[in-house]
């Protein structure tokens, strides 16, 4: 038996029989031809049934995964269509009287080159999409009958260096049980393609591909990134035991997508994603999120060198507004200073930057800055039901100074003539002592509470968070932690406002029973924990978590809290 | 004729617009269409062409067309851009 690490790039857990599957030897030569008209008409043939089997894999792309996964075939038509393409290699074979497959080859290198040395990341991997494309031609040129995976006809592994657009299009999910390549990483398109079939993979393990022999037994687990070769009877159980568990809950998980977030005894709560960019949103509707409950604004500012104009950003909130259609999407603002830079800023360096210039600290100062930022989120609130949160809101003063930017620019907007909605719900990240201790005071004026608990329990304990020898003061069950959460959600539903929390606690197994307890109207968290964490709650009695919680608060250690939590839920 | 754009989708110009620009400028036989960034000039009915243009956001791309159809041409390439989510437009 052995045992090798890759990149768990789809979930999910597979035993079965190697399936190898290598690419022919593409290895061309220069011949010079007396024919050069046949040889035109043998391009020209290759290239049209390479177009008749795109247009086929298209259209089953098409049916069976919808419009976006079919798109890349689209592009791969259109190249072998491409005139910038084929009349280079037309020239070649006339001008030099040489091989179809000698003179497509040579013009295709120079694009995949061209597209290895593009900037950007994403170009880069369409030098992929060129080498497909060329192989599929070279395949009827050299007269190549490659064994395709749409031939594979009983469950197996499919083991490769890489496996092509084309290649994953055509793998039978009744089949083909899991798949391990030796490259490729989380975002090449094998792994995108795995994780829309739902099939288990394991990418970029660098030598699978030399270490299994066709028919031999293998087991790729896609939660761990780990792939056996030849395991142990004990090793093929274990995981079997592991794959049925797996496929129970993500069936039960499944069923929950499009249900409510209720508690065995009928309360209903909210369960919200954090997102970084637009694009996050798919997968925040995937795995059947209420709404969501912070958008990290961040990453608009960050990757490039000079801050994002109103249009960019207008163009990014209004995208995840129309893409959520309709449900509620907390905006946080500029969150950057201290450890987060942003070089075109010229920040000067800062001794002890977590408490330093940054966030709605540095937004106050620079108004430049934040005033942009507001007027695009005002103008993206009349494509859905957008709400807006300052973070590190440290007294009420900072917390009136920003809302009253916000009204002046909501002002001069309107009389502009621009739309703007009348129903923007205005909160504060609850994330420094102070702010929870006063929470009744904030909560006369603001729209709800989201508590960022990362920083919450840094700036409670007085520990930094990045500082490996006092990690053991990251105790978000701590006592202390509990009560201050309370204070704030009590303040909040004092003033018959809500209080969410978008730390990483809020999607914590443990935590969120006494979160249930303490009465939290609203879970933000990775999208992926939505769904374990709906289920937890449906079986979870509102009632007694609270009692839970009561009895929590009166304990003295993190310790006891956690140990009370595991006997109260079983 | 020809309009300016300036590139605001985080991506650039990817393969799923770089595909939609080019159909669309291939519907319009008797009509040249071109797109140039960066000091380089590609025929605008050349996927690969469009692609090696490279095109990031902020990038700015102006887009050419010359013969019978120029106008219909160009508003039909502009409607693409704004429809994809592309680019604004430079004045």
């Amino acid at each position: 038996m052995s045992k090798i690490s890759g990149i768990a790039a789809s979930a999910g857990i597979a035993v079965a029989r190697a399936f190898i599957l290598e690419h022919p030897d593409y290895t061309i030569t220069k011949t010079a031809v007396s024919d050069v008209e046949a040889e035109l008409v043998k391009l020209q043939d290759a290239l049209d049934k390479s177009k008749g089997e795109l247009q086929a894999i298209k259209e089953r792309t098409l049916a069976e995964l919808g419009e976006k996964k079919a798109e890349i075939f689209e592009s791969h038509l259109l190249i072998l269509e491409d005139p910038e393409l084929i009349s280079p290699v037309m020239d070649k074979i006339r001008e030099e009287a040489v091989n179809a497959d000698y003179a497509l080859n040579e013009v295709a290198s120079q694009f995949v080159s061209m597209f290895e040395n593009m900037k950007s990341a994403y170009l880069q991997e369409r030098a992929a999409d060129m080498r497909d494309v060329t192989k599929r031609v070279l395949n009827h040129l050299l007269g190549i009958h490659y064994i395709s995976p749409a031939e594979i006809s009983e469950e197996v592994i499919v083991i490769a260096q890489d496996l092509t657009p084309s290649d994953t299009a055509q793998l039978n999910r009744n089949f083909v049980k899991g798949f391990t390549t030796n490259i490729g990483g989380r975002t090449s398109h094998s792994a995108i393609m795995a994780r829309s079939l739902e099939i288990p993979a394991v990418v970029g393990t660098k030598n699978v591909l030399s270490l299994v022999k066709a028919g031999d037994l293998v087991i790729v687990d896609g939660l761990s990134g780990d792939v056996l070769i030849n395991p142990s009877e004990a090793e093929v159980a274990e995981y079997k035991t592991k794959q049925e568990a797996y496929d129970l809950q993500i069936a039960e998980w499944k069923k929950l997508r499009d249900e409510a977030t209720v508690s065995a005894d009928g309360k209903h709560v909210e369960l919200a994603a954090n997102i970084g960019t637009p694009n996050d949103v798919t997968g925040v509707i995937e795995n059947g999120g209420e709404g969501v409950g912070l958008y990290r604004t961040e990453f608009l500012y960050m990757g490039r060198d000079k801050l994002p104009s109103e249009e960019v950003q207008y163009n990014a909130y209004r995208t995840v507004l129309e893409n959520m259609k309709g449900k509620p999407v907390v905006v946080r603002t500029l969150d950057i200073g201290g450890d987060k830079e942003l070089p075109y800023l010229e920040l000067p360096k800062e001794m002890n930057p977590f408490l330093g210039f940054r966030a709605i600290r540095l937004c106050l100062d620079r108004q430049d800055i934040f005033r942009t930022q507001l007027r695009a989120l005002l103008r993206a609130s009349a494509h859905g039901d957008l709400r807006i949160m300052f973070p590190m809101i440290a007294t009420l003063g900072e917390f009136r100074a920003a809302r009253d930017l916000l009204l002046e620019e909501k002002a001069k907007l309107r009389e502009e003539g621009k739309e703007v909605s009348d129903n923007i719900q205005l909160g504060i990240m609850v994330e420094i002592p102070s702010t929870a201790v006063l929470a009744d005071q904030f909560a006369k004026e603001v729209d709800f509470f989201s508590i960022g608990t990362n920083d919450l329990i840094q700036y409670t304990m007085a520990a930094d968070r990045m500082n490996e020898q006092v990690s053991y003061l990251y105790q978000p069950y701590n006592p202390a932690i509990l009560r201050l959460v309370k204070i704030v959600i009590d303040a909040a539903h004092a003033e018959g406002k809500w209080t969410g929390m978008c730390g990483e606690m809020a999607g914590d197994s443990t935590a969120i029973p006494l979160l249930l307890g303490l009465g939290l109207d609203e879970f933000s968290m990775s999208a992926t924990s939505i769904l374990p964490a709906r289920s937890q709650i449906s079986k979870l009695s509102a009632a007694e978590m609270k009692e839970m919680a009561a009895k929590a608060l009166q304990l003295g250690t993190a310790e006891e809290v956690a140990a009370l939590v595991q006997s109260s839920v079983k | 004729m020809q309009k300016t754009f300036k590139i605001v989708d985080e991506d650039g110009i990817h393969a799923r617009p770089a595909t939609a620009l080019v159909n669309t400028a291939t519907k319009f036989k008797g009509t040249e269409a071109f797109a140039e960034a960066k000091g380089k000039k590609v025929t605008l009915k050349s996927i690969l062409g469009v692609l090696s243009l490279g095109l990031e956001a902020g990038d700015t791309l102006t887009l050419i067309t010359e013969g019978a159809e120029e106008a219909e041409a160009l508003s039909a390439l502009q409607d693409v851009m704004v429809k994809e989510g592309l680019g604004e437009i430079n004045e």
